[in-house]
């Protein structure tokens, strides 16, 4: 019998077997940011534990920055504090930080591709749940807590259970607006938020090979968000392509081998997936979250369901509490509600491709009186590509706020945060209630929605043209 | 009590937090996360629903309703702790003193999270937690975590028997190290290593 993907990855990572069913695995990247390692190094220094690896490990401050000024003390006390913390525990270890005087620093997810660091095949952990984003390469990319960020450091490895598999197939062409980003909303609204506990998510079909990677990001990116342990997606043409001449892509010397070790990275076709789902992609509408968890989530021109459309009595009464928390009555229009803000970033959606398509919308036009409009682009690299190709000017002309990189109002950390009774048009992934700041109400969409959004002062349909 | 001579791993009053999909954003808001120590997190736990804007306790909060004060064992329902992997989750529901939650489902990252923090975490069919609410609903419970032979028990010598994967229960039977069993592998570690340069030298 044939491998999938994530068999084949996990089999080459196995060191040893601790006991029955749990596997010590290599870990090949180490991503860390400052929110989830303090605890970490401390563990060390309290056991006497070097890092065993200081070379696989990469370190980037984003959670906690201010994105109005690139200074350490600027988002307040503790944020400086914990900011120091990362800087003086990468100093002492020799890990490579990217600080906020480096040009490239920005947010994990965003800069571990860039820089060539995410690479097929390779099993890369992240004290952050949305480290699923680079499954896109091919890679077993999962989220890690603190406890297992400490025995990463001090190991390389990390135990681990075999999960079951889970093939999402996406066939045919996205009509014109539709994004990646109602992509996955839309899987997300089918599967729900505990649809994938246990699997890895494994995306595949003819909607896939054609997204570029900025998209295929955005789909592993939220696969946490059904609760898949990772988002996979085969490499191919396009993964390599985007790869070659990266910072820490393989050298020249070593790049055929690379190439053709990746080109092995696939799932056999008489491989056997513990759950198979198939979507039509041309029947994906632009997606609108309407309630606090992504799985309450609509097409644009649908009405705000009812309680008792749901046939279990826990989304029923999930469905009551959200209409409350976010000021919605069933039946609603979405097109009939006014935002207050739009966010464009977060790792889900910050890339060059997500600010272009935004952009594409909002040239020539203005942001509604009495929107706060924010982009927050995902790095450095990301920021200075889209203000040479003009991108900034555009969006500074119809009035956004223009933010250095990082992970900003996604989860209002830092001092970017949606007023109690707000109503956010957000490009990020998470629509808890007061994840964006006690009260706050997100929305979750796609760049293009929310730029949208920000021109007409409330959400519109921007498949129908006659929006503006 | 030291769970490895004792076969009863937790016992005392259950608090019933009747949500789906409570998620760690909740279980501690990120305003709390920018602490550098491991410790100060009890007070946080829950804290946008515990405590009205102005500070003072929610009246209308389970967790601050006087019948369960001093719980220890917290009973919800499905996906619960899904999000982000913050492990000041389960270090604010450790210290405000749970040590073991139960419910229909946890997130995965969640699971491990508490696992490796020594709390233990119980996965019953939703029939089951239906039927521990309508327990809850009758008046407080007190009940006894036997982890050793995989039981809840409700006095009268009614039980419910749990799964649990038994790599896991050995763990927190044994209270082993995590990163101390994992050292134990370092000769394998290094031979991985070598391999690895040769094999896929770009990998460093
Ligand atoms: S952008 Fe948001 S989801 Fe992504 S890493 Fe930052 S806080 Fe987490």
């Amino acid at each position: 019998m044939g491998q999938t993907l994530y068999q084949k990855i996990y089999q080459s990572h196995v060191v040893g077997q601790l006991n029955a069913s749990t596997d010590l695995l290599y870990v090949d990247r180490h991503l860390i940011h400052e929110v989830t390692s303090p605890q970490a190094f401390a563990g060390l220094k309290q056991a006497g534990r070097p890092v065993r690896r200081p070379d696989l490990t990469f370190a980037t401050m984003d959670h906690n920055v201010s994105t109005q000024r690139r200074s350490m003390d600027a988002a307040g006390e503790t944020s400086r504090k914990q900011l120091e913390a990362l800087a003086e525990n990468c100093d002492e270890h020799r890990i490579p930080l990217l600080d906020l005087t480096h040009p490239d620093q920005g947010i994990v997810h965003v800069i571990g591709p860039e820089l060539g660091l995410t690479q097929p095949g390779m099993i890369i952990v992240c004290g952050d749940s949305h480290t699923s984003t680079h499954g896109a390469f091919g890679a077993l990319a999962f989220g890690i807590g603190t406890s297992e960020v400490e025995h990463v450091l001090a190991t390389q490895t990390l135990p681990q259970q075999r999960a079951k598999t889970l093939k999402i197939e996406i066939n045919g062409s996205l009509s014109a607006h539709v994004t990646p980003k109602d992509v996955i909303l839309a899987v997300i609204g089918k599967l729900g938020t505990a649809g994938g506990n246990g699997y890895v998510a494994e995306f595949s079909g003819s909607a896939i090979r054609a997204m570029s990677m900025e998209g295929r990001m955005t789909l592993c990116n939220m696969s946490i968000e059904m609760g898949a342990k990772a988002g996979l997606i085969a490499p191919d043409d396009t993964t390599i392509a985007y790869l070659q001449g990266k910072e820490h892509a393989p050298k020249a010397e070593h790049w055929e081998a690379a190439v053709s070790y990746w080109q092995s990275l696939y799932s056999d076709d008489d491989a056997v997936f513990d759950q198979v789902v198939t979507l039509d992609a041309s029947q994906i509408k632009p997606q609108v979250s309407w309630g606090t968890s992504p799985e309450q989530v609509i097409a644009v021109d649908q009405p705000i369901p009812s309680a008792e459309s749901f046939s279990e009595s826990s989304k029923q009464d999930a469905a009551r509490r959200a209409y409350e928390y976010m000021g919605l009555e069933p039946g609603q229009r979405l097109t009939d509600l006014a935002v207050d803000v739009v966010f464009i970033g977060s790792c889900t959606n910050s890339r060059i491709e997500d600010l272009r398509a935004a952009a594409s919308l909002v040239k020539d036009k203005k942001v509604a009186a009495g929107v706060r409009a924010l982009i927050v682009p995902g790095s450095g690299q990301v920021k200075r590509q889209a203000e040479s190709e003009g991108l900034a000017t555009i969006f500074k002309d119809a009035g956004f706020e223009w933010r250095e990189p990082g992970c900003s109002m996604c989860l209002g950390m830092n001092d970017d945060r949606v007023e109690a009774g707000q109503r956010c048009a957000s490009t990020s992934n998470r629509n808890f209630e007061g994840r964006q700041g006690r009260g706050s109400r997100t929305h979750l969409v796609s760049p293009t929605m929310a730029a949208a959004a920000a021109i007409a002062g409330r959400f519109v349909d921007i498949t129908t043209g006659d929006w503006a | 009590m030291n769970p490895s001579i004792h076969p009863v791993f937790a016992s005392g009053l259950v608090c019933p937090l009747d949500k789906n999909n409570v998620d760690t954003d909740q279980i501690i808001p990120k305003q709390f996360l920018t602490s550098v120590s491991r410790d100060g997190f009890a007070e946080a736990l829950f804290y946008d629903w515990r405590y009205l804007a102005d500070g003072s306790p929610n009246p209308d909060f389970v967790l601050n309703f006087p019948q369960y004060q001093g719980a220890n064992i917290l009973l919800s329902r499905a996906n619960f702790g899904c999000g982000s992997s913050r492990e000041h989750a389960p270090w604010a529901l450790q210290q405000y003193g749970f040590q073991v939650i139960i419910a229909e489902s946890f997130a995965d990252i969640f699971y491990n999270n508490c696992a490796n923090n020594g709390m233990l975490l119980i996965a019953l069919s939703k029939g089951n937690i239906d039927s521990l609410f309508t327990r809850c609903s009758e008046g407080p419970q007190q009940w006894q975590i036997d982890l050793k032979n995989q039981e809840i028990r409700f006095g009268n010598n009614a039980a419910l028997g749990f799964d649990i994967d038994p790599d896991i229960k050995q763990r927190l039977l044994s209270g082993l190290d995590f990163i101390g069993s994992s050292e134990q592998f370092a000769p394998q570690i290094s031979d991985f290593e070598q391999s690895r340069k040769t094999s896929q030298p770009w990998l460093g």
